[in-house]
């Protein structure tokens, strides 16, 4: 069992407040994300346990969803919104200047395992493009020397 | 540099910008709950009936009447009914509910249990776009204050009328702002939309009579409550009442939210509110209300910003969010962005739409790297027309419809990279 006691509590009170177990899924998935780090197959099977389903099942909802990990991936996710708005504010041009700068290509992680980059769709950030999404929390109206200061901050 | 608060404001966003107004109690200080109050003390036919009268049409893009939509919900029904916060804001060029769930998250919730009580509903499920994490966490605050006050809970108001509230967060699928592919997903299951019918009202959440409101649609409610469908109708258009968060992007000097009346005209928008284009460029095309909706070309910025004015120009209102390309834009990398979205977001259970979206995105890419042929833009529009409302949901549509836009107002953008053999727009976005 990788799932910890905590966890397996937070799903439990997260199941409570749907009228079918399964709506607890997502919320289980980001908790076991939260303490993980990603979901890996043999996980799955295990939250297919705790929901009495199918590990397919999980596996579909593993799959379907951007935001969930089926592999290990850095210490730190970081997105650049790519979408139209951002990409008309120069966000395909930054995000270059980040592959560059981390000497990774979007997809990529670092080799110290600290930084997975990607880029993203629309974020609802389109205002204040160019922006970059680490972990959880928005950076917005960046320029490549504000992003750089932000990644090179990042542990 | 984009403003977090709007900055044209009206009755919706009024106070956003003041820090308290987030709290309980800063927004009872303004008010906050008299609405409620009221309506809790009305009959529920009376206020589907007031907000049928006042003409609100829901903000998450299709438009649809919302006291229609509540009277949908069966009344002599013993089954639990359930009420649906879309917050799955997802459409690219729209940032409004973000703020909506940010900066007034009470007021979101009084409309919430405003309709909770016309329809009968027990419990709301808020789900919100996984990525909006900082937005989930004020709204989940405003939640518990609630709570705590006994705003929500066994007695609401301390009338015998319970309701709960319920935030879940996605995990990264655009498909989920689709309002079945939302209740899949609240389900623990993958995002994939339902046929219809059943509508919701009859299926939904759970298997139980839903009804599905945006976020801003349920921030109009507590005006209509407090201050009348008259009122409410002295703002927008006699079709499309009421005002709207318009979400200016792209090439504009102030880029940001603008809380103006529905009919409020584009170019008005984009020139005077938002400082028009920088640099003395001019404009060259506009997507009117999300990437889904048809661009717009120069010429025909004078549409008032309302459905009815919009479908005359064959796009729409959808939700408010304005993409405005200067004249160094190219039109094909525009259409490559857009295409390669859709591809990406495409939930793959039909067809038309896996199988379609891949085919416009390749064949787009194919024009742009100059190694597409005259036929190749009439595929594009004939791929488009066979995805166009073939499908189980409205996904396919908003695939095809921005294609079809893009070559009825800028073909001689497709045709020149035909003939150039590559792109002949240096100046334009890199890609």
């Amino acid at each position: 069992m990788v799932i910890s006691e905590d966890t397996r509590a937070a799903i439990d009170s997260e199941c409570a407040k749907y009228p079918q177990k399964r709506g607890g899924l997502l919320p289980a998935m980001h908790l076991v994300q939260k303490q993980l780090g990603h979901i890996a197959p043999e996980t799955a099977v295990e939250l297919a346990e705790i929901f009495d389903i199918r590990p397919v099942e999980v596996m579909e909802v593993l799959t379907f969803y951007n935001m969930f990990f089926s592999a290990p991936r850095g210490r730190h996710n970081v997105y650049v919104c790519t979408n139209l708005p951002c990409a008309l504010r120069g966000s395909r041009t930054l995000l270059a200047q980040i592959e560059s700068h981390l000497g990774i290509a979007a997809g990529e992680t670092t080799e110290d395992g600290r930084i997975s980059l990607g880029h993203e769709e629309c974020l609802g950030a389109c205002a204040y493009a160019p922006m970059l999404r680490v972990d959880e929390t928005y950076h917005e109206n960046l320029d490549l020397e504000k992003a750089n200061q932000i990644l090179d901050g990042l542990e | 540099m984009g403003l977090k608060v709007p900055y044209v404001t009206s009755y919706l966003t009024e106070h956003c910008a003041e820090d308290d107004y987030v709290s309980l109690a800063g927004y009872e200080a303004k008010g906050g709950y008299r609405a409620a109050k009221k309506a809790l003390g009305m009959a529920p036919q009376e206020v589907i009936n007031l907000v049928k009268e006042s003409g609100l049409q829901g903000r998450g893009g299709a438009g649809f009447s919302t006291g229609m939509k509540w009277s949908f919900m069966p009344q002599d029904s013993d089954r639990p009914k359930y009420l649906v916060c879309n917050a799955d804001e997802s459409e690219p060029g729209s940032f409004k509910d973000r703020l909506l769930l940010e900066r007034t998250p009470h007021k979101m919730l009084e409309g919430i249990l405003i309709a909770a009580w016309a329809t009968g509903a027990e419990k709301t499920f808020i789900y919100v776009r996984g990525e909006y994490a900082f937005p989930a966490d004020v709204v989940q605050r405003a939640i518990d204050e609630a709570y705590e006050k006994g705003i929500l809970g066994p007695r609401c108001m301390g009338k015998s009328f319970a309701h709960d509230v319920v935030l879940m967060r996605g995990a990264g699928a655009y498909i989920c702002g689709e309002e079945t592919g939302l209740l899949e997903s609240l389900e623990g299951k993958k995002g994939q939309p339902r046929k219809k019918p059943p509508f919701p009202a009859q299926y939904g959440a759970f298997g139980m009579p839903s009804t599905v409101n945006n976020v801003e649609t349920f921030c109009h409610v507590p005006h209509i409550v407090d201050q009348g469908a008259d009122w409410f109708r002295g703002f927008g258009t006699e079709k499309s009442p009421g005002t709207t968060l318009f979400g200016v992007s792209g090439h504009v000097v102030r880029p940001g939210l603008y809380e103006l009346p529905l009919g409020t005209p584009l170019d008005e928008i984009i020139f005077e509110h938002a400082g028009g284009i920088p640099g003395g460029r001019k404009v060259k095309g506009v997507i009117p209300g999300g990437m889904s909706m048809p661009v717009l070309p120069a010429g025909q910025l004078d549409v008032p910003m309302a459905n009815e004015y919009l479908r005359e120009r064959q796009s729409m209102l959808g939700t408010g969010g304005i993409m405005v390309m200067d004249e160094t834009t190219c039109m094909v990398r525009a259409s490559c962005i857009i295409t390669y979205f859709f591809r990406d977001e495409s939930c793959g259970q039909c067809t038309q739409c896996r199988e379609g979206t891949g085919w416009l995105n390749k064949i787009v890419n194919r024009l742009e790297r100059g190694a597409g042929s005259e036929k190749d833009i009439d595929i594009l529009v004939d791929v488009a027309g066979k995805m166009e409302g073939q499908t189980i949901c409205a996904f396919a549509d908003a695939a095809a419809w921005p294609v079809q836009g893009m070559i009825r107002h800028f073909r001689g953008d497709f045709e020149e990279h035909v003939r150039q053999q590559k792109c002949p727009f240096s100046g334009s976005f890199e890609l």
